[in-house]
């Protein structure tokens, strides 16, 4: 239903109705939840605020009149309540029973509310609300001051991560509106939220009236005392931290969408990040690497996509991707794993059995699952850890969660859609549980190695790619190290394990003992050969950037590697132009003697027969030759698990 | 970097709604009920799936009493999706020859509607049906599931339903159950008349002012839109200036008296109004806690 708009909005929409919808369209939303315990008034607030708001219509007014006299606590006057308490037996038993989603918009904002229940009995579907919501609005009676419900949802509040608390304490009227009264309840939940430690940033606290209307749209007569602003005014103006679109980028493959044998897309929300073609990707768990090719919309490709949007990828490349597979920023990748230490809140009847085959649905995946026995449950009361050999209902505790077989996750506190999950019953289907990540247990990474021997394909696994070196040979001067630094770089933002071995790192120490004859010279390579080879079996892309003018050591260092492994890269400048540039001024040097056995000088450089890679160093840019060679790399899917 | 705008998020949670329902299901089917809702819900499900067709069929469950307007409508959706278009019509309803004329409006509905809608799904053994419904149509829907369990008996329970926390929906059933999903469940009547303003969805004409032939019965205008409606003795239908909020079966359906005959011209006069659409469906106001039994029984 539409709010009966205000003044401004009246003449606006009277007006000029096209500059209105693009007013409209671009107010911010604000999603939040009243809750607290039974009978605070919750939905008498929430019912009133949509009166007040302007949220009603004559024929809701009318049969809110009529429903009030017929069914409501009130005698004669509005039951606000029953504007949100739509289920018979709510209104019967004068309780909430489930969660009412309403909405309305002001000039300033749309607004998406949750009435909760306030029973215990009702938990789950006051965390239903909650799971959503932005902000939350925490009732007290002021007459009761703070109950077990009002803590265990304040508690609720903050594992689901909510970072904003309104704290409304109502029914002041029925104690005479004191400031006291106000003061100390403030007191006493402030001193309990600092406590709570949790998501919770700020807490504001409000005097109200829910039946009367005080402070809800405007400050109230009866509150001289208090200076804040209106419940409606806080809700208009509080500052919700935008989704974040700066944070790396996530999809959950949800469906692979195959009209034909010339089209493959994936499909799915982005839950963090943003993406545009040309980005390179890893696709968790398997850690291919890919890029996006396009962004396929109805209306025509798309030059970026946001966090929130939906979307259909196309990759530059045919990798087997299915539902539940999550498509990563490929330098900031999320983790993959199949044990993690949660928080657990239980939500049936039946309690927890540790051990048991549950079912769990984490992001696009529903697997096989098991809890472990309570580390600890949480006492909502006092937030004392306490022993627990179960879960029951409503109860929240810590637990260790085994999955069948790893996922890609993120941990709740980094990003709410990639570090939640429910908990479903193999028999009945009920939703038994949700729960949060906090971070990923060792055995995960552990666990395929229990079954395998740990080797160069167990660690290729684990590191998502294949190990390799890339031999880099040409003369002095050639290009040899800029281009080689340029690769490692790119590698390593595409989350590839590197290391370049050069004149820096291998001179001064392992080979320090060598000279520049040619037996010295052979025992160098030779050395860098097996000092490359043990890298390639640690799973390392291994970059040697020398010299290495003599072909049968090259073939040497070759021979220790099996086929494939062993990329050999000429960085090919002619002596001329290698003089000419001579940025370490070495061939002078040589050119006057000062320095002996130089290679292209006075001691021969052997050019490869048939490299792997030949780069024209005399017309390719670095940069492009860097890429020519992740490109090779590519081709030959060597930065792919096998 | 940009924003979304709530516009575009609503889209966006539709369509994820639609790819997960899917990609969750055995066989899914939308419901299609030809209203400016369901116009919606087509297109975004076109745009969820591209460039696949949307993998289910449409199922428009039909009383025969609809605007020919809306049949002319339906018959274009389905040739500009492509998809399969299912009409049911509840075969005892029509050996009957129920109608809301004779039979009144509530055992009308749900001999075609409830009755027909689960004889459809039973049929051709749907476990999941799109439905258009939004939360603020109404106060038994606000208070439903996006992922709305049904027993095999096609049963909601609204005092038992399954928590739906974050984007996590229980999609899991067992034989015979079935799922109904509301992908429009977070939209106001104005994001609807937003969308399709924006998006230029087609939307069946008699949304907009026209001159129409209608009678007024008990403060109610209904369009005499075809031969079987019976007159009273003595009653002309007069030529006026209406359109229509929402869309049923055009014996049950008010129409307004208004001149808006463009889009922006409704909107205004919907931000205007002071009663909600729903006014103008008289099922409605059986009685007061109609739509909650209604659903409960297995209608939409
Ligand atoms: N005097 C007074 N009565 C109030 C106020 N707010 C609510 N009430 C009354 O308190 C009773 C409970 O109100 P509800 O709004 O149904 O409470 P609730 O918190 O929604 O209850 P549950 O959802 O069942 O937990 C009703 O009789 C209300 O009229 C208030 O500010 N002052
Ligand atoms: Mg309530």
């Amino acid at each position: 239903m539409n709010a009966a708009a205000s003044a401004t909005d009246r003449a606006l929409i009277e007006g000029d109705i096209e500059q209105y919808l693009r007013t409209h369209e671009n107010k911010s939303l604000l999603r939040f939840i009243t809750c607290g315990s039974v009978d605070d008034g919750k939905s008498t607030l929430i019912g009133h605020l949509l009166y007040k708001a302007k949220a009603l219509l004559d024929d809701q007014l009318s049969t809110l009149a009529a429903d009030s006299r017929r069914i409501g606590t009130q005698g004669d006057e509005l039951d606000f309540a029953l504007l949100v308490d739509g289920l018979s037996a709510e209104r019967e038993q004068g309780i909430t029973i489930d969660v009412a989603y309403r909405f309305f918009s002001t000039d300033k904002r749309k607004f998406i509310v949750a009435d909760t229940p306030g029973h215990e009995q009702y938990t789950r579907n006051m965390v239903t609300g909650a799971s959503t919501a932005d902000l939350a609005i925490i009732l007290i009676d002021a007459r009761k001051g703070m109950l077990t419900q009002t803590r265990r949802h304040s508690y609720l509040t903050s594992l689901v991560g909510i970072r904003h608390v309104v704290l409304a304490v109502n029914k002041l009227d029925l104690v005479g509106y004191s400031q006291q009264k106000f003061a100390e309840i403030e007191r006493e939940y402030r001193a309990f939220i600092a406590r709570l430690g949790g998501s919770i940033r700020q807490v504001t606290c409000i005097p109200l009236s829910a039946l009367r209307g005080d402070n809800i749209v405007a400050s109230s007569a009866n509150t001289p005392w208090y200076r804040g602003p209106s419940l409606l005014d806080f809700l208009e103006s509080v500052q919700i931290a935008s989704d974040s679109t700066s944070a790396p980028l996530r999809m959950p493959v949800q469906w692979v969408n195959r009209p034909n044998l010339d089209f493959r897309g994936f499909s799915g929300r982005l839950l963090g990040g943003s993406v545009k073609p040309g980005d390179t990707v890893r696709v968790l768990p398997s850690g291919k690497i890919s890029s996006v090719e396009r962004i396929v919309d109805f209306d025509g490709d798309k030059a970026e996509a946001v966090n929130g949007e939906s979307v259909t990828l196309v990759l530059a490349d045919e990798i087997d991707i299915s539902r539940g597979d999550v498509i990563c920023a490929a330098q900031e990748p999320a983790g993959v794993a199949d044990q993690f230490e949660t928080t657990v809140v239980w939500f049936d009847e039946t309690p927890m059995l540790p051990g048991r085959a549950y079912l769990v649905k984490l992001g696009a995946s529903t697997l096989g699952g098991k809890l472990s026995k309570p580390k600890y449950a949480v006492d909502v009361n006092t937030l004392d850890h306490v022993a627990a050999a179960t879960l029951d209902l409503n109860e929240v505790g810590v637990c260790t969660l085994t999955l069948d077989r790893a996922v890609p996750f993120d941990a709740y506190a980094d990003n709410r859609d990639m570090g939640s999950f429910i908990v479903i019953d193999r028999l009945t289907n009920r939703t038994l549980a949700a729960g949060t990540l906090h971070f990923a247990l060792r055995r995960s990474q552990n666990i395929h190695w229990q079954a395998l021997e740990v080797d160069k394909a167990a660690r290729a696994r684990l590191n998502g790619h294949r190990p390799c070196v890339l031999w880099f040979t040409g003369l002095s001067g050639s290009g040899k190290s800029t281009i080689a630094n340029l690769v490692e770089r790119k590698l390593h933002t595409f989350g590839v394990r590197t290391y370049l071995l050069d004149g820096d790192n291998v001179r001064h120490g392992l080979n320090k003992d060598l000279g520049f004859t040619a037996a010295d010279r052979v025992e160098n390579i030779r050395r860098i050969g097996e000092v490359a080879k043990l890298m390639v079996d640690a799973g390392l892309v291994v970059l040697t950037a020398f010299i290495s003018p003599f072909q049968s050591e090259r073939k040497l260092a070759r021979d220790m590697l099996p086929d494939g492994e062993f990329v050999e890269i000429f960085v090919d400048a002619p002596l001329a132009i290698v003089e000419r540039r001579d940025p370490k001024g070495l061939y002078k040097k040589a050119r006057r003697g000062e320095l002996k056995n130089f290679t292209g000088i006075d001691s021969p450089y052997e050019a490869p027969a048939s490299p792997e890679l030949h780069i024209d160093a005399e017309k390719l840019d670095a940069d492009v030759a860097a890429e020519r060679i992740i490109a090779y790399l590519h081709a030959h899917d060597l930065l792919t698990h096998a | 970097m940009h924003s979304l705008t709530s516009l575009q998020r609503l889209e966006a949670e539709s369509i994820d709604i639609l790819r997960e329902a899917v990609a969750e299901s055995e066989r899914p089917v939308m419901l299609y009920s030809i209203g400016k809702d369901s116009q919606v819900m087509l297109h975004l499900a076109r745009k969820a799936f591209f460039p696949s067709r949307p993998p289910f069929p449409l199922l428009h469950v039909d009383t025969t009493w609809k605007f020919r307007d809306m049949y002319a409508m339906r018959e274009r959706a389905a040739r500009e999706s492509g998809m399969d278009l299912i009409v049911h019509k509840n075969p005892e309803a029509e050996a009957l020859g129920i109608n809301p004329f004779t039979h009144g409006s509530a055992k009308h509905t749900d001999m075609w509607k409830t009755q027909g809608l689960k004889q459809a799904l039973d049929l051709h053994r749907f476990d999941l049906a799109f439905g258009g419904a939004r939360r603020d149509e109404e106060k038994s829907r606000a208070k439903e599931r996006v992922f709305s369990f049904r027993s095999a008996q096609h049963q909601w329970d609204p005092k038992n339903q399954r928590p739906e926390l974050w984007r996590l929906y229980n999609t899991r059933k067992n034989p015979g159950e079935s799922i109904r999903v509301f992908p429009l469940s977070n939209w106001t009547e104005l994001d609807i008349w937003q969308y399709i303003h924006r998006e230029s969805i087609p939307i069946v004409p008699l949304y907009l002012a026209a001159e129409r032939p209608v009678v007024e019965r008990d403060g109610v205008l209904i369009m005499v839109d075809d031969e079987r409606f019976p007159l009273r003795l003595g009653e002309i239908p007069k030529h006026k200036s209406v359109r229509f909020r929402t869309l049923g079966c055009y014996p049950l359906s008010g129409a307004i008296e208004s001149d808006a005959n463009t889009l922006p011209a409704i909107i205004r006069e919907m931000l205007l109004a002071t009663t909600t659409e729903r006014q103008g469906r008289l099922i409605d106001h059986d009685s007061s806690a109609s739509m909650e039994k209604k659903k409960a029984e297995g209608y939409f």
